[in-house]
Parts: structure tokens; C-alpha cells; sequence
């Protein structure tokens, strides 16, 4: 049975935290397009960034890969395709330990260059702060999960893939299983509760410049012409800007 | 033959006398904001010297500009569009401030505040980027006139290019001034380098923005440009270029750097080109055949067949027309004495330079020869390889030929005008030598000597059935955001977030500044409709409009407002405050009434 404070955590919050990720990147891209940037600070220094920003980045990717193959694909399907546990668990976590390790080195460096560079630090706004933060809380608590659980096993074995991962892939499909998670370690429990604040945070952050991987760039021409042709279809004239006629009692009193 | 138009520019070296002028009032005009103090848009750079940034034109270091890969195809010289993306996190290439120069102000306030004290307080200088004190030491044009010394002209990329013993006598002989803008390219590389594309090309004149709103501060564009003309406002967050100050183009005004040039040096015009064949021409596998191959992109105005083309391409009939009284196309094509700059990097700049000669003139004249008589000239430009092979790589990819013959057609021009200001009869052989007529001399003379600003600006303005798309590109695309020129202040995801489109660049403010400097009188008495646009008004006159018509005005028939040409004794009663400098004469008589 799951008692009222797992529906909480487990139901309603995670539905809060989506609804703010998808509503709030639409307010966001509506209220404030030109503030959707990453915000380089490469200007001001690049020895550190030329490393670390690589890093973190390529690292992350790989975490986000991960992510993908752990929860969003059921265990059944693995095993469908002929790969047994050992494999999977071994690709998992090799894999990803490498992956984790560049993500942990190349955020740590790329927090240290923010708060030893002078330049950097103070073109840091206190969301940027808020949200490293919470980044480095859930990188740190996935990293954690991986080394402790899977790696040294303290605390007994814990298949994520038949606990997080149901759980996970249930709040899409409206089949909701809070128990899953309030039975999962607390690292993971953490672990997915910092998430969702992180998704919650997420379009208020810098962060939103993950959603402009250029892509299109392999596929475009080299060179973009624009003219009022094209704009004109594309995007309706902003209001305000239309010639503002003389009020008629102004023309009449002339 | 998809014809197209571009805006163009050529500058006359010959006449800048690096007074900066240009970059000043650029920097007013549009960065004049925080994040954007090392922005220059503008600046004039003395040769030899590092440039701004310091060895921009060092592409082997810098990357920028275009290649030609192993199949002999256009490449971007930073890589192909994979190497880009996957360098995205990081740009390998890009210069740093320190490469520019660290913005700085001075604690004016220690002047005023700081306590009794035996010393007089100063102003330390406090860096723009952290705020700390700092040592100023070198900033966007540090080597100003220091063009010939050692340690800053031996790193010249330029000069390095041109051997050591020519290195030597090039430094005892002269400087010139350079002024930079951004190229508005035909085969423009930043553009190509944004992974956003966000960069583009205006389709009616050519000229290459950046938008803002779709900017995501990627920084390739600073990597692609090989002139480093695209910056990084390192506030918002977002890449920041020359507009060719786009809002007075539209209304048919010069840019601010041309019209406040001091010197008149710079002009502005159409040119027609062939957008099909651009591509062709920038692969040229030969360098030095790159400026002829430039050249052969555009097309002649006045041939039938490119104006039937350019019709059915929609490019309006005055267009064309203009293009025909283009100055930049009489001075690439008939006159063929502007030449881009650095060819090489196979972007088809679109801002073409006059190569200088005076320095020529003064070699001949210390000697004790004359220095404006042709056969003398011709000789010592012919001797005079140093400077001319600096030219050449500057201009020409490094072939001297082309810029050997401008300046044969300058020298012969002073020669031949000289005979004809004595009062003697023109000597039609010098000319000839540089394989000129009489009369296409004089006209040469008279557009690089004489021409006023209707001849040396031929600007067709947009169309009306243009204007509002135009203008929409501009609410879209410059710097009308929060924290654009004029604002300040910054939103909740740092610098310039945030909603806010006020509209500080109104095109009709543009159309009214220009009615008003091409009127007669002060304050446009032609039309009884015009409105009052205080941001143009400038203090003379009491412009209709104005104020609010009175009772008795509309009583007896007048029309609103009153004008500065109406004189103070027919208005009746004076009730209404008059601005100070307006048609009254003040306490000092005449001197505050409008001239």
C-alpha cells in the first residue's frame, strides 16, 4: 500500500516539476527570447574552460545516454535482444563510470574557474548559483549510486530497472507505482527527488540552451538570406508597431 | 544570373588622416553599452601594426575565413560543419579579451571624495570586466602612429609576409592609416560559422545582421570572421557586428562613420552582383586571381541584360538606377582603383580601399625631383617595390601588378590635374600611360577630390512597400533589446533577459532626420502636417506642432503651431513659453535667433 506522503513525493510532486519544465520553457522562449543563451564566459578566460567545458559536456551527454538506456528502455527489452544482465550491468557501469567521472572532474573544474576567476564570478546571477547547485547535488548523489550501489554493493543489491525505472517510465504512461520508489535506497530516492527540482529550476536557468543544439546547422546552406518574403509568412508583425494615426479629436481641432 | 544588390563601401587611404573620428562616433551610435566596451564596429588601425584584435590577420593562428579543402572545394578554414559542432562547447580559436585589450574607466569619484590629504587624489583606472584596479596597457589602438617601430611592427602578420630586407627600408619609409568595418561579405564566414544561424544576409541590400533573438552565444561567428569584425557582448551573451548602421541606410542616409568622416574619404553605393556565381568565384585555386575573380561577380548596371534580370529578380527600377550612378562601381570597375582587402580569405569583401599614395609623392619630393611629375612618379612607384608589395598583401593576396597600376593611375591623375590647375593645357599622353582617356580623368579627379555628399552617398532609399518588413528585420534583429543602447539594467537570467521591446531604432525617426538635413531652413516651415519629433529637434525654432493649437488659431483660420519664421510681433498675445534659442531674440539680441 502506499500511504499519502509517497503519493506526494512520488505522484504529485514529479506531475509539478514536469508541468514547470514544459510550461515554464514556453513562458520562457515567449517572455524571453533574447536571454536564451548559454552565456559563455569563454571572453574572459579559456585556459581552464578549453578542458573542462569539453568534459562536462561530452561527460554529461554520455550521462544523458545512460539515463535514456536505464530508464527509458524496460528490462524485458534487453532481454528480448539477447543481452543478459552481466552484460548490461557491465556495459552500465564501465561505461558510465567513465562518463560520470569526466561529467564529476569537469564540473568541479568548471565550478572552481567560476568562483576563482574574477571576470567569471561576477557575471555569475544568483540562479546560475542556485542552479549549480542543484547540479552538482544530483551529479553528486548519481555518482554516488553508481560507486556505492553498483560498483562496492554496500547496502545489498538494487536493480534499478525493476524499481526506478518502472516507477519512472509509469509517470509518462499514467500507471503510476509510488511504492517502487519509496521501497529504492535513499540514494536513489535523492538522487530522483533533486532531479525533478532541477527539471522544476531548469527553464529558469541557463540550462534552457540545451534545448538549442544547433543540429539543423549539419543541414542548412552555408550562408542565410532573410528578406520580407520569407519573415513575412513566418512570423506575424509584433504589435506596437503599426504607424499610430492622430486621434480624431486632435485632427478635428485643427 | 540571379542578380542581386549589395551595399557597398570604398575608402579613400589617401586622404584618412587617423583622426578616429569614425570609431567615436560609431561607438556612440551603437556601443556605447556595458558588455560592448571593447566593441568597436569601427576602428581605424596604423600599418604596420598588430591590428585590433592583436594579429587578427594571422589566420594560420586565428582560423578564420574560408579554405580550399584537398578536393579544391570551399571549406570554412576553422573546419568543416562536424569539426565546428563538435568544438562547440569550447571554442579552440577564439581570441580572448586579452587578446583585444581589457576595458577599463577611472574612479572619477576619489577626485571628489577622497579626504584632506597631502597628495591630489587620482583617478585610478578600474577594469570594466572585474571591476579591480588595473594597469592599463594596451587597448584598441595602443600602436596609434607607431607604425614604424621594431617591437610593434615586426608582428605585424603583414609584414611578416614581406622579407626581412624589405622589412627594414619599408619601416624608415611611411604609415598609413587603415579603418576597419566589418566587410559585409559576399560569401560572408561568419554566417556560415553560426551554428544557430543566426547570421544572415539581408536578401535587398546585402548588408549581414545578426539576430539576437536567435543568437545562443555559440561564438563561432568570432572564429569564422577572418577580420574579427563579429564581437562578443560578453554581458548578454550574444554576438554583436557592424549593422552598416542599417536604419539610415534604409532612409537613404550614409552610415555614421562616412558621415562624420572628416576627411570625406568614404563613399557609399550599390553594386550589382551575380549571387550564382559567387561560390565559383571564391573557390578561384589561384590566390591572386582572387580580386579579379571578385571583380567578375559584379555586374555592369548599365547592360541591358543585367537590368531585364535584375527586374525579373524584383530589384526596383530606381535601384538599378542607382547602381548606375554608384560611386563604389565607377571606382572598382571604370576607374579600377579600389581594391578589397585580403582577398585571400575568400569571403568577397564588399568594403573596397584606394590604396595610399602620398607616402610615394613625399619619397620622390625628399629626393629633390618633382614629386607630381608623372615620369618621376611612375618611376619611383616602380622602384618603390616595398610599400607596394605591403599593399599587395594587404589588397591584392600579394600580387603586385594590380596595386602597382592603381597607384600609376593616382600619380598620373595628380600629374595630369597639376598641368591643368597651372592653367596649361592637359597633357593628354599621361592618361593615356595608364591607359585612361582625358575625360574619364577628370571625372575620376573630381569624384576623388570634389565629390559632395550626394555623390559620394548615391543611397536609394528602402521601398515603402519594403519598410515594414525592413523595419521588422530591425525590431528582430539589432541591439532593441533591454539593455540595447540607451537601456540599462539587467532582467532575471542575467544581462538583458527579459521581455521589453521598446523600439529605440523607429525608422521614422530616421525619415525625419533625414528630411531634416536636406531642408533649406530650420525647422520643415514646407509642411503644415509635419509632426514634431523632439529626439530630431534640434533646439532651433519652434518647429510646427509643437504646441497644441490655441482658440483664437483656429478661430482666424491659421494653421496649428507657429512657426520659427513667424515673427514674434504677428502672433498675437505671447502666452506661451518658447523654447530658449527659439524666433525671439533673447537678452543677447541676435545672437540666440536661428542663423
Amino acid at each position: 500500500m502506499t500511504s499519502t506522503a509517497d503519493t506526494i513525493l512520488w505522484v504529485v510532486i514529479p506531475y509539478v516539476c514536469l508541468a514547470f519544465f514544459v510550461l515554464g520553457h514556453v513562458w520562457r522562449y515567449r517572455y524571453d527570447k533574447f536571454g536564451w543563451t548559454t552565456r559563455s564566459s569563454q571572453l574572459y578566460e579559456s585556459r581552464l574552460l578549453r578542458w573542462a567545458s569539453p568534459m562536462f559536456h561530452f561527460g554529461i551527454l554520455a550521462v544523458f545516454l545512460g539515463h535514456v538506456m536505464g530508464l527509458g528502455i524496460p528490462k524485458e527489452w534487453t532481454e528480448a535482444v539477447g543481452m543478459t544482465e552481466e552484460i548490461y550491468h557491465f556495459l552500465a557501469v564501465s561505461i558510465g563510470a567513465v562518463a560520470g567521472v569526466c561529467t564529476v572532474v569537469g564540473m568541479v573544474l568548471l565550478i572552481y574557474r567560476r568562483r576563482t576567476v574574477g571576470p567569471v564570478f561576477s557575471a555569475t546571477t544568483p540562479m546560475d548559483k542556485v542552479m549549480y547547485l542543484v547540479l552538482a547535488i544530483v551529479i553528486f548523489l548519481g555518482m554516488w549510486n553508481t560507486i556505492a550501489g553498483s560498483i562496492l554493493n554496500l547496502g545489498g543489491h538494487y536493480d534499478y530497472r525493476e524499481g526506478v525505472s518502472v516507477w519512472f517510465r509509469g509517470i509518462f504512461r499514467f500507471d503510476l507505482h509510488p511504492e517502487l520508489m519509496a521501497e529504492a535506497p535513499f540514494g536513489f530516492q535523492a538522487h530522483g527527488m533533486s532531479a525533478m527540482l532541477l527539471f522544476a529550476l531548469w527553464p529558469f536557468t541557463r540550462l534552457v540552451h540545451v534545448f538549442s543544439v544547433p543540429l539543423g546547422y549539419l543541414v542548412r546552406p552555408y550562408v542565410v538570406y532573410r528578406s520580407k518574403s520569407s519573415r513575412l509568412g513566418a512570423r506575424a508583425p509584433r504589435a506596437g508597431w503599426e504607424r499610430v494615426e492622430r486621434t480624431r479629436e486632435t485632427s478635428s481641432r485643427r | 544570373m540571379k542578380v542581386m544588390a549589395q551595399m557597398a563601401m570604398v575608402m579613400n587611404l589617401d586622404k584618412c588622416i587617423g583622426c578616429h573620428t569614425c570609431s567615436v562616433t560609431c561607438k556612440q551610435a551603437w556601443t556605447n553599452r556595458t558588455g560592448t566596451e571593447y566593441v568597436w564596429f569601427n576602428n581605424v588601425e596604423t600599418r604596420p601594426g598588430r591590428g585590433y584584435p592583436r594579429t587578427y590577420e594571422d589566420q594560420e593562428t586565428w582560423e578564420g575565413g574560408w579554405t580550399l579543402n584537398k578536393r579544391g572545394r570551399l571549406q570554412l578554414k576553422a573546419g568543416g560543419r562536424l569539426k565546428n559542432l563538435f568544438t562547440i562547447f569550447s571554442s579552440p580559436k577564439m581570441p580572448s579579451i586579452d587578446d583585444y585589450y581589457e576595458p577599463w574607466t577611472y574612479d572619477y569619484e576619489n577626485l571628489t571624495n577622497a579626504p584632506l590629504q597631502e597628495h591630489t587624489p587620482v583617478a585610478r583606472p578600474k577594469s570594466l570586466i572585474s571591476g579591480k584596479d588595473m594597469n592599463v596597457s594596451w587597448s584598441a589602438n595602443w600602436d596609434d602612429d607607431l607604425g614604424g617601430s621594431a617591437d610593434l611592427a615586426t608582428a605585424d602578420p603583414v609584414l611578416a609576409k614581406v622579407s626581412e630586407q624589405v622589412k627594414l627600408e619599408f619601416e624608415q619609409t611611411f604609415m598609413f592609416y587603415l579603418p576597419r568595418i566589418c566587410e559585409h561579405c559576399l560569401n560572408p564566414s561568419c554566417a556560415a560559422s553560426c551554428p544557430s544561424g543566426a547570421i544572415y544576409k539581408r536578401e535587398e541590400d546585402g548588408i549581414v545582421l545578426v539576430d539576437q533573438d536567435q543568437c545562443r552565444g555559440w561564438r563561432k561567428c568570432i572564429t569564422g570572421c577572418p577580420y574579427k569584425k563579429v564581437y562578443f557582448n560578453h554581458r548578454t551573451g550574444k554576438a554583436e557586428k557592424c549593422t552598416f548602421c542599417f536604419p539610415r541606410i534604409e532612409v537613404g542616409l550614409p552610415t555614421v562613420c562616412s558621415e562624420t568622416c572628416v576627411g570625406r574619404l568614404r563613399y557609399i553605393g550599390l553594386v550589382l552582383y551575380d549571387a550564382d556565381r559567387v561560390l565559383e568565384a571564391a573557390s578561384e585555386p589561384d590566390e591572386t586571381k582572387l580580386l579579379a575573380a571578385q571583380r567578375s561577380v559584379l555586374l555592369d548596371p548599365h547592360d541591358p541584360e543585367v537590368q531585364r534580370a535584375a527586374e525579373r529578380e524584383g530589384i526596383p527600377r530606381d535601384w538599378v538606377e542607382a547602381a548606375q550612378r554608384s560611386p563604389i562601381w565607377r571606382l572598382i570597375h571604370d576607374y579600377e582603383v579600389a581594391l578589397p582587402l585580403h582577398p585571400e580569405y575568400r569571403t568577397m569583401p564588399m568594403v573596397w580601399y584606394i590604396p595610399p599614395l602620398s607616402p610615394v609623392v613625399d619619397v620622390v619630393t625628399e629626393t629633390g625631383e618633382d614629386g607630381e611629375d608623372a615620369g618621376n612618379l611612375f618611376a619611383a612607384i616602380d622602384r618603390l617595390r616595398i610599400p607596394v608589395e605591403y599593399l599587395a598583401e594587404l589588397f591584392t593576396a600579394g600580387d603586385v601588378a594590380p596595386v602597382t597600376a592603381v597607384l600609376q593611375r593616382l600619380a598620373a591623375m595628380r600629374s595630369y590635374m597639376r598641368d591643368l590647375n597651372m592653367g596649361r593645357e592637359g597633357d593628354a599622353s599621361i592618361p593615356a600611360a595608364v591607359g585612361m582617356d582625358e575625360q574619364s580623368m577628370y571625372e575620376m579627379y573630381r569624384l576623388l577630390a570634389l565629390a559632395k555628399y550626394d555623390e559620394r552617398y548615391v543611397i536609394p532609399s528602402a521601398h515603402a512597400e519594403q519598410a515594414h518588413s525592413l523595419e521588422e528585420l530591425a525590431t528582430e534583429c539589432s541591439l532593441d533589446y533591454e539593455g540595447g543602447p540607451g537601456m540599462g539594467g539587467s532582467g532575471p537570467f542575467g544581462e538583458g533577459s527579459g521581455p521589453g521591446f521598446s523600439d529605440p531604432i523607429a525608422v521614422e525617426n530616421f525619415h525625419m532626420l533625414q528630411a531634416r538635413q536636406t531642408a533649406d531652413t530650420v525647422a520643415d516651415p514646407a509642411t503644415r502636417k509635419a509632426r514634431v519629433n523632439l529626439l530630431n529637434w534640434d533646439g532651433k525654432g519652434a518647429p510646427p506642432g509643437l504646441f497644441p493649437p490655441r482658440a483664437d488659431d483656429e478661430a482666424d483660420g491659421t494653421a496649428a503651431g507657429v512657426g520659427a519664421e513667424v515673427p514674434a510681433s504677428a502672433a498675437p498675445a505671447e502666452v506661451q513659453p518658447r523654447p530658449a534659442g527659439g524666433s525671439d531674440a533673447g537678452p543677447a539680441g541676435d545672437g540666440t535667433a536661428p542663423r
